[in-house]
């Protein structure tokens, strides 16, 4: 029987979005006040889905300990109280919250062996949020 | 593809009821949401949108841009109205929170340019919620 598991996790960070092939000008009609040179910061949520088959003896589709253990280590340590800006991820892309968004779930996909990663959906504020399956069409 | 959602909040007031019922049909399928005079609620919409990422700006849409169409298009027309007398989709349809995804999408769909209409979402309470994704 599969079954699909979520867990969120919060973390905080800043940026500024500002793309070094536009003038000064298209930067601020494009981001506005997120084009501030200084930077702001977000509150985000995160929340991981993965998938598989429940464990006929733990009744788990993973253990939470080993996916807490791997956001922990290879997400949030990287990107929690930093300025996204100064990370390598970013020294040539956007740090847009799609960009992290993408960027998170090739994370999780590439090391994260305890089950399948469905999504990974990104609250930047409470008001907006971003999904993304590895160019896959969301399940309705 | 990645998806992007903006949620924003209008409250409204609506009553429940069908000209062609009689009134203890109308009574009887809608109970207390039938009460001519109306009742409120403060909905809750979410709007997902589709699209490929813009390798320049990093972006789906242009949130600005999301949000006016939002606000001009639905929360202009629907916050704080009576939906059954001030909102010309519901002059013959009932307000169902069905019927305001609906009509939602149907305002939404043709304005947006850059990224695709997936998902409106509407809670009439935090309890209570209807996805509607364009199907016929």
């Amino acid at each position: 029987m599969k079954a699909h598991l979520s867990r969120r996790y919060l973390f905080s960070a800043s940026h500024r979005l500002h793309n070094d092939a536009m003038s000064a000008e298209e930067n601020r009609a494009t981001y506005s006040k997120c084009n501030n040179p200084h930077g702001h910061g977000h509150n985000y949520t995160l929340e991981v889905t993965v998938s598989g088959p429940v464990d006929e003896r733990t009744g788990m589709v993973c253990n939470l300990v080993d996916l807490d253990q791997f956001v922990e280590r290879e997400v949030l340590e990287r990107f929690d109280h930093q300025n996204l800006n100064s990370l390598s991820e970013f020294s040539s892309t956007v740090p847009t919250t799609e960009n992290l968004c993408e960027q998170i779930y090739d994370i999780l996909q590439r090391g994260f062996r305890y089950a399948h990663l469905e999504k990974v959906r990104l609250e930047e504020t409470m008001m907006n949020s971003f999904e993304y399956a590895g160019g896959r069409e969301l399940l309705k | 593809m990645v998806y992007l959602t903006r949620k924003a909040e209008f409250s409204a007031s609506h009553y429940y009821h069908n000209p062609e019922f009689t009134p203890e049909e109308n009574q009887h399928i809608f109970g207390k949401c039938n009460n001519p005079n109306g009742h409120g609620h403060n909905y809750m919409l979410e709007v997902t949108v589709k699209g490929e990422v813009d390798p320049r700006s990093g972006f789906v849409v242009d949130l600005r841009q999301l949000k006016e169409i939002m606000n001009r298009e639905v929360l202009d027309t629907l916050d704080h109205r009576f939906l059954n007398k001030e909102v010309p989709e519901f002059s013959r349809q009932i307000p169902t929170t069905e019927n305001i995804a609906i009509a939602i999408w149907q305002r939404l769909e043709p304005k947006l340019k850059t990224a695709k209409l997936h998902r409106v979402r509407v809670y009439e309470t935090p309890d209570l919620f209807v996805d509607f994704y364009g199907e016929a």
